[in-house]
């Protein structure tokens, strides 16, 4: 290395920028098969170079191979590969449903299908799980209906946050999915502790959150990682990194000289990076993480690699900072076609299997939605009650807020007034 | 009965609690095996364990976050922050998080975490170890905020707050420890056995929130205030011969405005006394509300004494700190207007 003779400022800078070639040659691979796969009960200390390299199962011509084989049922592989293709069907129609003005904001996840719905399929229904805002394979995976999700979307007479949270902001109580903040990263900790408080209780539970890599520079994301080596909780932190927070680059999260996965082992935890888009890894690893955590040891750290296919939400245009062909050039490819290619090699999948299950669930999205839009759409039908408001601020209504309540509805009620009629 | 002061009475509405709900645990920075820097959690650990009495690292934000998880998972944890002025990097997660659990989720989720923390000032503890921040914190949607002035108060109001399903920041005025104090530092320190407050139930009893305490009836004019404030307003009328009723509002969120109201309607005057800064401080809105509600039985413009809008300085804590004399100027000022 050359000695510079002043300091010298060092600026991230993305590979690729508009009107660049896409250039990848930053992200580290290993080979399909290559990486070890540890006892479930090995040290962190130990097990460094799992957060260095990269553990993949399913090679180019979609053969499972090597020690994180999970070898799961093809009929297992199927329901994954159906979770995996309603999330991005759902996502496609969301995103068409913004554009046509009929609901107000969305984020897709696509391309990164495989992060939510292979990690819920590895744990328990009675695994608790603490979402970030790209994760609603979370929510299809664990069997929510879409139609309580686009009522969401809705802000309709049916949405399960009575009208409060910006569309994706989901959570489900039954389905132990917790509520997504919309600030950045605050749930990791909140994780943690849900983990702490199983352990206390002497319960089999452990937690999972997702942060993406631009908010794991959040201060957020490094006491979660302190307090689970704190207290070894049950948790499993992962690390979604799709390598851009809007326009930023993960260089700018500290990507450039360490791998995410090493912050584990830097504060005494397993860290482990996987590629995102390969289905079967991405179970192998969540389950061998999971077992960690049932069984006392320890807390995981999982960097899954993946690439952002979409806008960051419905108001960004990536045109505008990244190339426009990036996406096709990610050199982990597409995380349905991987897995269908995968089925197919094993016989258990065809082409025109995979059409009639498109259809299927295309019929089920718009089905979902035609019920979702009888609770009300932001331009018809019934509507929540403003009232509504003034709840569950606290457990009992405090008399102030009685009164603001009482202000508001005789302010709404005059005539001029925007809604006026009680509509 | 017993003789508590207030550290002691915290501590037995803690090991109560502990006792009552297995759902209970402690935690914050050095208070298991130490017992906590102001000793309020001495013994608990030994008694109840490692698992629900829990020394954390020194990471506020880290702190209130793991308890909001624990809180979600069917614990009550009570973390304690060491001192008010540590409280900042939480603040994301109190504000945007802890208060707001509820509301977003529709009542699915709930986050009933208590966040006990030592606040103000009159102990040479300097910018960083004195300061009043309830106003910041009844400024945000969804989480109560009480201040208790005596032992009998600060452990009924704990109890209540850790058995509450809304999150509460509790303050403690550390000034008050210890025993009541009235301002003037010249004096030897008064301990709390020698008064009525200092004599606490040791078994299970609770203060309501929203309840104000008239801790002396008077006619001629009321005072408004809360934590040391009781101690240095009552001397102060006292000294001037004024037939003055103070309140002791206890809890600022939720506000008994009822008794507010009541008492200055009767005395036609009005003092507001905090020792928090003055500028957007929690006395602004008690202003606003009295100036709402009884303009009509006013007698003369209400008056303010706070804190002066500088840091709290080592150097200079007693001309900061809103003593007799500041509380003497108001009250003149509202009984003579100009």
């Amino acid at each position: 290395m050359r000695m510079k003779k002043h300091s010298h400022l060092h600026l991230p800078s993305a590979p690729a920028r508009p009107g660049e070639a896409p250039d990848f040659s930053y992200v580290a691979l290993s080979p399909a098969g290559a990486v070890a796969r540890p006892d479930i009960n090995a040290r962190a200390r130990d097990i460094g170079s799992l957060s260095v390299e990269l553990v993949r199962v399913l090679d180019d011509a979609g053969e499972a191979v090597g020690p994180w084989h999970p070898h799961l049922d093809p009929a297992e592989l199927q329901i994954g590969l159906r979770h995996m293709l309603l999330t991005r069907l759902y996502d496609e129609r969301m995103q068409r449903n913004q554009r046509a003005g009929k609901i107000s904001f969305y984020i897709r996840s696509l391309g990164e299908e495989a992060v939510s719905v292979a990690q819920c399929m590895a744990l328990r229904p009675g695994d608790m799980l603490f979402p970030s805002y790209r994760n609603q394979g979370l929510h299809i995976a664990r069997g929510i209906p879409l139609l309580d999700l686009m009522c969401q979307l809705l802000s309709n007479t049916r949405d399960m946050c009575k009208g409060r949270q910006l569309p994706v902001m989901y959570h489900s109580k039954a389905g132990n999915i917790f509520s997504i903040s919309g600030n950045l990263a605050t749930q990791f900790p909140q994780a943690v502790g849900w983990a702490m408080a199983a352990a206390i209780k002497g319960e089999d539970h452990l937690a999972a959150s997702w942060i993406g890599e631009g908010s794991s520079a959040e201060a957020d994301f490094h006491h979660a990682l302190l307090f689970a080596s704190v207290y070894q909780a049950p948790v499993i932190l992962n690390v979604v990194n799709n390598q851009w927070a809007i326009s930023t680059f993960q260089g700018y999260a500290g990507g450039e000289q360490r791998s995410f996965a090493a912050r584990g082992p830097g504060y005494g935890i397993a860290g482990i990076r996987v590629d995102g888009n390969d289905f079967l890894a991405v179970y192998a690893v969540t389950q061998w993480a999971a077992e960690r955590a049932r069984t006392a040891a320890g807390p995981t750290l999982i960097e899954l690699v993946t690439y952002r296919g979409a806008a960051h939400s419905t108001s960004d245009d990536p045109a505008r900072y990244r190339a426009k062909d990036d996406h096709e050039h990610w050199p982990l490819g597409d995380p349905i076609q991987r897995l269908k290619q995968h089925l197919i090699k094993l016989g258990e999948w065809s082409e025109a299997r995979h059409q009639a299950l498109t259809t299927e669930l295309e019929a089920l999205v718009i089905s979902s939605w035609k019920e979702a839009s009888t609770f009300g759409t932001m331009t018809e039908g019934p509507k929540l009650n403003a009232d509504l408001m003034f709840e569950d601020v606290f457990k009992e209504m405090p008399k102030n807020l009685r009164k603001q309540r009482e202000l508001m509805r005789a302010e709404t009620s005059r005539p001029g007034a925007p809604r006026a009629g009680g509509k | 009965m017993a003789n508590m002061n207030m550290i002691q009475a915290l501590n037995s509405a803690m090991d109560i609690m502990l006792k009552k709900h297995p759902s209970v645990v402690i935690m914050g920075e050095d208070i298991g095996y130490f017992g906590g820097v102001f000793r309020a959690t001495e013994g608990l650990q030994r008694k109840y364990g490692e698992h629900r009495v829990l020394d954390t690292p020194i990471a506020e934000g880290g702190i209130i976050a793991t308890a909001i998880g624990m809180s979600v998972n069917g614990l009550r944890p009570v973390a304690e922050i060491q001192f008010a002025d540590y409280i900042y990097p939480g603040f994301d997660q109190i504000c945007s998080e802890l208060a707001r659990i509820r509301y977003r989720t529709a009542g699915d989720f709930c986050a009933p975490v208590t966040i006990r923390t030592p606040c103000g000032g009159g102990i040479r503890g300097g910018q960083t170890h004195s300061q009043s921040p309830e106003g910041i914190f009844t400024h945000v949607s969804g989480i109560k905020v009480v201040m208790p002035s005596n032992p009998y108060d600060a452990k009924g109001l704990l109890i209540t707050a850790i058995e509450d399903d809304d999150p509460v920041v509790f303050f403690e005025p550390k000034r008050l420890y210890n025993g009541p104090f009235d301002g003037d530092p010249t004096k030897p320190a008064v301990p709390w056995n020698a008064h009525p407050k200092g004599q606490v139930d040791e078994g299970y009893y609770t203060v309501p929130l929203g309840k104000a305490d008239i801790v002396r009836t008077g006619s001629e004019v009321t005072i408004i205030t809360y934590g040391t404030m009781v101690f240095v307003a009552a001397a102060a009328a006292a000294a001037m011969n004024l037939d003055a009723e103070i309140i002791d509002l206890r809890s600022l969120v939720p506000l008994d405005v009822d008794t507010i109201c009541t008492s200055v309607r009767k005395t036609g005057r009005c003092v507001v006394a905090h020792e928090a800064t003055r500028f957007s401080g929690f006395g602004a809105e008690l202003l606003s509300i009295v100036q709402e509600e009884c303009f009509w039985d006013l007698e003369a413009p209400i008056q303010r004494v706070t804190g002066w809008d500088t840091p709290y300085p080592h150097a200079f804590e007693w001309e900061y700190f809103p003593g007799q004399a500041r509380v003497s100027m108001a009250l003149k000022t509202v009984m003579e207007p100009a």
